[in-house]
């Protein structure tokens, strides 16, 4: 079982989707304690990637390592705000992690997208329960690890992995914000979902929706 | 939403070709990315001075790229940061071999992505430094927020940094002249009505018709509070007074007084708010020694005013004095 090249296209291209469904969600969620933009951004964001991997002709479609940083220097470089710099730290990392690898074991998965959290945490000085996006990336990481290290199926771990940053996101509900915009607002932020924590979540159940059931071979 | 646009995605292009026609002669327009950079950049041997930020804050800081101030300018998306692409170019295109700083409001995106470009540029060996302004008194500085907002003092650095980069002094030192202005520039801000990002379509947040909030933020972020509208004496106060209490501000202080409109707000108004700051500090014995007025760091359409103070010694008076010429800001030159 492992994550194909062609696998990684359609959970960014899944992930773009999801994006452009909620995207008027995640702006909403935004207004509430940001800057009414979140949405906007990464809908922006995620159309210049998807234009990119369909004008791509590489025929060596070999190195995943490449594919995702490709994706995340078009995100720094169209997204803006902060999601540009922190999504885009996400998907470099996450390439660094997987660089020359055709293929992605559920370990290789595992390892890069640890990786790339671990870039956004570095990129942003942010810690859990700060009600960011890392609210939901890092029990999904974590939940990732530990699945795969009991035992599970890649299937189950993914989506083990996508309900934990479900429940991250909405356990952001009552948090207040200590980064970002919000942080400004101090008790007013809280009883507001995080809108970075919920497209983070829309990555992870991207993940899950690609590469369980029929996804992995 | 009734505005002067003709498509909400192409305000910033169209915006940009406007600046391109009437400052050609003076100004470089680039796009892809967006960067707007004086005309005889690189000049060899001058640090120099990039900025950037969303756009709908104009003059800044697109119309402050000139002679006396600075290099180059990195205008994003309305209220959005612009993208660490735009500041490398940028970077690069005003690289005289004397370093570049980067003049950065503290505000998550502008910092994040000003810190990438950052990294890019001294990967191409490029000598960078970055100063990040945080002056808003209306925001509580603490570990647990993201610390204060960059409002008016930017302004003000850009013209006091621009002037000591013009006479050639090093990227240290005017790192540390910028720093100096942002340990000594405090800001606070009020709205009497919201604006609409063109993109959004909508009004960022409601007031009533006789609310102001107090404390705003350059993109409507909300503020300290929201009361009714009182005198414009009462409301210079309470812009003010905090403002004072902060640095503080005391007597036998001279300051640059700078009384900014955010857009929607006329000069006229803005002279009678500057009228009761005058008295204000009058009262305290702190004496305007240079003044500024006028719509300089706007949001959009948004009526309302902030004030910001910039305590003055003899170097800053006279970097402030030195010749400036840009669209925005213009004297002696």
């Amino acid at each position: 079982m492992s994550v194909s090249y062609s696998q990684v296209t359609d959970w960014v291209s899944a992930f773009a989707v999801a994006v452009a469904e909620n995207k008027e969600y995640l702006t909403e969620l935004d207004s509430a304690i940001g800057d009414a933009d979140h949405g906007i951004n990464m809908n922006r964001g995620m159309q210049a990637v998807v234009g990119k991997l369909g004008a791509s002709t590489a025929d060596d479609q070999t190195d995943i390592g490449a594919l995702l940083k490709t994706v995340g220097m078009t995100l720094v470089s169209t997204v803006g705000g902060a999601g540009g710099p922190l999504y885009g730290t996400l998907f470099l990392q996450m390439g660094a992690s997987a660089a020359g690898k055709p293929e992605l074991s559920p370990q290789d998965w595992a390892d890069a997208l640890a990786a790339g959290v671990a870039g956004v945490q570095k990129r942003g000085k942010a810690e859990r329960g700060d009600k960011t996006m890392l609210d939901a990336l890092m029990p999904a990481v974590d939940k990732l690890q530990d699945a795969l290290a009991s035992g599970a199926s890649f299937d189950d771990a993914v989506q083990a992995s996508a309900t934990a940053a479900q429940e991250g996101m909405t356990a952001t509900i009552p948090l207040v914000a200590h980064k970002g915009r919000a942080s400004y607002l101090g008790e007013r932020s809280a009883n507001h979902q995080d809108p970075g924590a919920t497209s983070s979540w829309l990555l992870l159940r991207a993940a899950a929706d690609t590469f369980s059931g029929n996804g992995a071979d | 939403m009734k505005k002067l646009i003709n498509d909400p995605a192409d305000v910033v292009k169209e915006a940009l070709q406007g600046v391109a026609a009437a400052h050609g002669d003076r100004l470089k327009v680039l796009t892809d990315p967006n960067v707007i950079v004086r005309a005889d950049a690189p000049i060899e041997g001058k640090v120099g001075l990039v900025s950037g930020g969303g756009s709908g804050h104009e003059p800044m800081h697109g119309g402050f790229v000139g002679p006396g101030m600075l290099d180059a300018a990195c205008p994003g998306e309305v209220f959005t940061s612009p993208t660490p692409d735009q500041m490398l170019e940028a970077t690069k295109a005003v690289n005289g071999g004397a370093g570049v700083l980067h003049i950065v409001k503290n505000y998550t995106g502008d910092v994040l992505n000003f810190e990438m470009a950052a990294d890019l540029a001294r990967a191409e060996d490029i000598e960078v430094e970055a100063v990040v302004i945080d002056d808003d008194v209306a925001v509580q500085d603490s570990l647990y927020t993201a610390g204060r907002r960059g409002v008016g003092t930017t302004v003000l650095a850009e013209k006091i940094c621009g002037a000591a980069a013009e006479q050639r002094r090093s990227l240290t030192d005017v790192a540390d002249l910028c720093r100096k202005v942002n340990a000594n520039g405090r800001s606070m801000g009020m709205a009497l009505t919201s604006c609409t990002v063109p993109a959004a379509g909508k009004p960022t947040f409601e007031l009533g018709p006789n609310e102001m909030e107090i404390g705003i933020g350059i993109h409507g972020e909300p503020g300290r509070e929201r009361k009714e509208v009182v005198p414009v004496h009462e409301i210079v106060s309470m812009l003010a007074t905090p403002i004072v209490e902060d640095l503080p501000f005391g007597s036998g202080d001279k300051v640059l007084a700078f009384v900014n409109g955010m857009g929607g707000t006329p000069l006229i108004e803005l002279y009678i708010v500057y009228y009761e700051l005058h008295r204000f500090l009058s009262d305290r014995g702190i004496e305007i020694s240079r003044n500024l007025i006028g719509p300089y760091i706007t949001s959009l359409e948004m009526q309302g005013c902030s004030i910001t103070l910039l305590k003055l010694d003899d170097e800053l008076t006279a970097l402030w004095d030195a010749p400036v010429n840009t669209p925005g800001l213009r004297w002696g030159a």
